[in-house]
């Protein structure tokens, strides 16, 4: 039976954050948490393997006690199994420690369902690095398989699967064995509303919930900050531009303004 | 570990198309600054089968110093022999910063080394900086979608890593005949040691949008009403000869496809002029062309963000304003374009 997990992140809807203008820093009681965007297209993915090829889809998120909504979310994507890691230990991880910790925690669930397939998003909308699919992959020692938009074919009894991987002007099609790393496009699939049935599952549904005490031959040391090689030293907002010259006069005027000023470069009109 | 033994600042290399990729130009432009601050050296590391042709431009492009791996085992991108090539020269030659273009392949790379290694990686920079004593690496990007910016430090770790985003550093002028050291290095490891194999490469004919290397670009937003509406963009891009450009709004709505969107989940584009039509300026947006040459934003409501990005603006109605401006250039470039 196939078993595949997709690692999901619970993050800030970036569309809707404010910054506060006088401290320069994010109010983020202004943005609700969402599934990230691109993890839903892991999820989704998933579930659509499972019903082509059967087996078990589950999901592993690290976060605050709150990420269970997220969990849930995917529980109406499709997915049969939640896990989360959450822990004080866990915070301000950077994409090192994180990488680590959901290893440990892969590692645990492969004892109760040996995993066949990992499935990331591209990248998240808040840290936005794309960092932690590749760094799971090395530390399992599996292939990463970065900008996959398609899965032709996963072969279960042969261990291997065949990926469309994204390039600027193509693709490449690349046949990896089992178990590998994937880090999903949005273009892979489009998720649907979720069924009815699936949302009533979702509701009453209970994570597997672990601290860092319930995983095994962890070293603390790489967890969380003290993990973390890298430091956010500073935090600012983008610098606002000053501004350039608005024309003015009637429509006519400005436009005859402007054609003065873009003539300027005629070099650039063959 | 001991900082005093990694030295210089080295650029990882990539091959696209048959040249250098321009990012990779770019960057040791960015490493020379570095590395004269530092008073080190600039070194390229270039990995492929049959590249070491590419090392005198490497050299005119400011290294000093190019590593290289040649070898039919590099034919492709695969991470498992490339990252192997970048982990065994890290160890050997020991590297004080280790900079990547933030492309695909770059990204996926860097991931695998830092994590190997162990090091932090700082992703997607577009400031970069030095502590002139201490080699601390001053790395500056973007997070939450462009909401802030943060700097992001490697205190405990060397080599200190980032991958940067395309199009933010300048490049120097090639200095013709400049020469450097080239070094020859080899990997251990096998066809058969490695677990992917690329079976195909599809390229495909929707080639890549004309608007990356454009000179002029018009680009519209939401503001243009519809798909109908949007063909005033189209019109007047054809006048002046610019590519067709758009937020992402307009490719969601499906007035133009993906390729043609500029942003931070688009392209970063550069061109000489770049016309904002019936566009907001949201951050995404801004942050994806804002090196342009000379700005010139249209939209009728006039305190939209796009004003404070813009060289110059016209408050006014795009469908009464680009018809005009489709006029007078027709007009003073002595040119009839027909509208079909
Ligand atoms: C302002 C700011 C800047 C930062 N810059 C950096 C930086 O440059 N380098 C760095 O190393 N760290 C950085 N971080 C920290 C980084 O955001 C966190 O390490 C984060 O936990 C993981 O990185 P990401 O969100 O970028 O995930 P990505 O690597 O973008 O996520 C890729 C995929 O990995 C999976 N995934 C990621 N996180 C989790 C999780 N918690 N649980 C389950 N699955 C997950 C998901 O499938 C996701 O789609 C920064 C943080 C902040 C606040
Ligand atoms: C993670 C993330 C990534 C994103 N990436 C990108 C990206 O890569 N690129 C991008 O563009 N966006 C991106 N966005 C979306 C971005 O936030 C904005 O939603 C988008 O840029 C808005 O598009 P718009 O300006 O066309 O539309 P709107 O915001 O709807 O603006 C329309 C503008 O047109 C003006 N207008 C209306 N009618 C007229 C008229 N008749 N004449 C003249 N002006 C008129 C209005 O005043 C308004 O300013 C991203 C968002 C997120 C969260």
């Amino acid at each position: 039976m196939l078993h595949i997990v997709a690692c999901i992140k619970q993050v800030p809807d970036t569309k809707i954050i404010k910054m506060n203008p006088k401290t320069n820093t994010m109010d983020r009681a202004s943005a609700p948490a969402i599934l990230n965007p691109y993890d839903a297209h892991a999820v989704e993915e998933a579930v659509r393997l499972k019903k082509r090829y059967g087996g078990l889809v589950s999901v592993l998120t690290m976060g605050p006690p709150p990420a269970v909504k997220a969990i849930k979310k995917c529980i109406e994507i499709g997915a049969d199994e939640g896990y989360m890691i959450s822990d004080r230990a866990f915070a301000g991880a950077d994409t090192l420690a994180t990488s680590y910790a959901l290893t440990k925690a892969l590692e645990k669930i492969s004892k109760i369902h040996p995993i066949d397939l990992i499935i990331c998003g591209k990248m998240t909308i808040d840290g936005d690095t794309g960092q932690v699919g590749p760094g799971i992959a090395r530390r399992l020692d599996i292939p990463p398989l970065t900008s996959v938009k398609k899965v032709v074919e996963v072969n279960e009894k042969e261990r291997y699967m065949v990926i469309h991987r994204k390039l600027e002007d193509g693709y490449e099609v690349i046949k990896s064995p089992l178990p590998c790393l994937l880090a999903v496009e949005k273009e892979i699939n489009k998720v649907p509303y979720s069924p009815l049935p699936n949302m009533m599952k979702a509701a009453r549904y209970k994570p597997i919930i672990w601290a860092v005490a319930d995983l095994e031959d962890i070293d603390r040391t790489q967890l969380g900050l003290k993990g973390s090689p890298t430091i956010v030293s500073k935090v600012w907002a983008p610098p606002k531009p000053q501004g350039g010259t608005i024309l003015d006069g009637t429509n006519d005027q400005q436009v005859q303004q402007l054609l003065d000023i873009v003539l300027e470069k005629k070099e650039l009109f063959q | 570990m001991n900082f005093e033994d990694y030295r210089g600042i080295w650029v990882f290399i990539e091959i696209k198309d048959g040249k250098v990729a321009p990012v990779s130009l770019e960057l040791l432009g960015a490493g020379r600054e570095l590395a004269d601050k530092r008073k080190s050296q600039l070194a390229g590391l270039l990995i492929g089968d049959g590249v070491e042709e590419y090392v005198q431009t490497l050299y005119e492009y400011g290294a000093d110093t190019v590593y290289v791996y040649d070898d039919p085992l590099f034919n492709h991108y695969r991470t498992e022999s490339f990252m192997r090539a970048v982990f065994d020269c890290c160890e050997k030659h020991k590297p004080e910063v280790l900079l990547y273009g933030a492309t695909a392949n770059g990204k996926d790379l860097a991931s695998a080394v830092a994590t190997d290694l162990p090091t932090g990686l700082t992703a997607d920079t577009t400031i970069l900086d030095i502590e002139e004593d201490t080699g601390l690496l001053l790395a500056s990007r973007p997070a939450f979608g462009g909401n802030i910016m943060a700097t992001i430090l490697c205190k405990k770790y060397r080599p200190q890593m980032a991958t940067v985003r395309p199009k933010v550093m300048k490049a120097l002028t090639p200095q013709e005949g400049r020469s450097g050291e080239l070094v020859r290095e080899t990997v251990d490891l096998k066809e058969d040691d490695i677990r992917t194999k690329v079976l195909e490469i599809v390229r495909e004919t929707t080639k890549k949008s004309s608007i990356d290397e454009a000179d002029i670009i018009v680009a519209g937003g939401k503001g243009l009403g519809s798909k109908a509406g949007f063909e005033l963009i189209h019109q007047f891009a054809q006048v002046i000869g610019a590519a067709v450009g758009g937020s992402r709004d307009v490719v969601e709505a499906g007035w133009i496809p993906h390729q043609n969107q500029v942003g931070q989940t688009g392209l970063t584009v550069t061109p000489k002029i770049y016309f904002a039509i019936g566009i907001s300026g949201a951050i995404q947006h801004i942050v994806g062309m804002q090196n342009s040459g000379l700005i010139i934003a249209i939209n009728k409501d006039p305190d939209a963000p796009i004003f404070q990005t813009c060289h110059y603006g016209i408050v006014g109605d795009a469908h009464e304003v680009v018809p005009l401006l489709i006029k007078a250039f027709e007009k003073a470039l002595d040119r009839r374009v027909s509208h079909v």
